[in-house]
């Protein structure tokens, strides 16, 4: 087997990347795949919790890197997903204490094991993103529909060709179709053609997602939600499919709808 | 009152402000071109320029434009008189 390595980053902090991480990571392992997931974000680790694996973890990323235990000893199983593991961070080292060639190192013990790795990169662009990059074969970017975000993913992603990933892919996180509607938000399309990159998907904000954050289950599994609808896609895109793009639409009452259609 | 509201809307919609703004501080990122660095070069290049020709400082326009996936100097100095 020979898994692919996909790195989640963003350059500006808070925009999502650990719960589309995490989302992504459960909707491929509920498609059959099996998955592990990194967490680099070094003295700031988050993919545990949002994982609810918080309680499990006795080995971690630098203890695998040190040759302390062995890798597989550090994965930890999800708890609903047989074929979901988790590599998660240290909390108490600093940034420093992996380097990238131990990084491609282990990312290349993992593919011949897993169908896809995909990497928690942290904020920034310092050592915990060279790390995170190192042994990724290909990106996914983490925007939201706002300037200081938008900016940084376009610095990310001139750094990413350096590292020869070219064609990274764009997932546009908590959209709001009301204030879209309104003028006061950034569209689909306004991200897209400044980034000039593959879109992967659109992720509405909702707040269902601080539930299942808080509860520890990716809302990819929810079938009834319209969030884990969104990562299903994302998903599905991934796994090489021509799904098309949900309408953000959604939110509107009754008599907008009819509106809407009376304009057409 | 809505109305007005909505025949301006186009103009005043804060999402344009953010594509317009973000359109020129990524022009300066990508060709990692500071606003501070394109002052003293259009600083240097009146010094330059007016040991030949008069030129119209105040109207002078030194910035960059970026394309599909070149970027491009372009300078516009309107000339009062050539010295000879």
């Amino acid at each position: 087997m020979s898994g692919k390595v996909l790195v989640i980053t963003s350059g500006k902090g808070g925009v999502g990347k650990t719960t589309t991480c995490a989302n992504i990571g459960t909707g491929l392992a509920i498609r059959g795949k099996k998955v592990a997931l990194i967490d680099a974000d070094i003295g700031l680790r988050n993919l545990d919790v949002v994982m609810g694996l918080e309680n499990r973890i006795v080995f971690d990323l630098i203890d695998v890197v040190e040759k302390n235990c062995k890798l597989r000893q550090a994965l930890i199983k999800d708890r609903r997903f047989d074929n979901l593991y988790l590599l998660p961070a240290a909390q108490t080292k600093e940034k420093d204490a992996v380097k990238p060639e131990q990084m491609v190192e282990l990312c290349e013990e993992l593919k011949l094991d897993f169908d896809y790795i995909l990497i928690d990169c942290p904020a920034g662009i310092e050592h915990g993103f060279k790390n995170a990059v190192a042994g990724a074969d290909d990106a996914i970017i983490v925007t939201t529909p706002d300037v200081s975000a938008v900016r940084d993913a376009d610095r990310i992603i001139g750094l990413l060709q350096t590292y020869e990933i070219t064609d990274p892919k764009l997932v546009i996180n908590r959209v709001r179709p009301d204030m879209v509607r309104r003028g006061d938000m950034m569209d689909v399309n306004d991200v897209n053609d400044i980034l000039a990159i593959t879109l992967l998907g659109v992720v509405p904000d909702d707040q269902s997602i601080i539930v299942s954050t808080n509860k520890g289950e990716p809302a990819v599994s929810e079938q009834s939600s319209r969030v884990g609808q969104a990562y299903r896609n994302i998903v599905a895109r991934i796994e090489g499919e021509d799904v098309p793009f949900m309408s953000l639409d959604f939110d509107l009452g009754f008599f907008e709808r009819i509106k809407r259609l009376l304009k057409k | 009152m809505d109305f007005i509201n909505r025949l301006f809307k186009e103009d005043t919609a804060s999402k344009n402000m953010a594509v317009e703004r973000l359109r020129l501080v990524l022009v300066h990122d990508r060709a990692s071109v500071s606003t501070g660095l394109m002052e003293s070069l259009k600083e240097e290049m009146f010094q330059v320029i007016s040991k030949y020709m008069e030129i119209d400082e105040t109207n002078m326009e030194v910035k960059l434009n970026a394309g599909e996936r070149s970027t491009a100097l372009i300078a516009n100095i309107p000339v009062k008189r050539i010295k000879r």
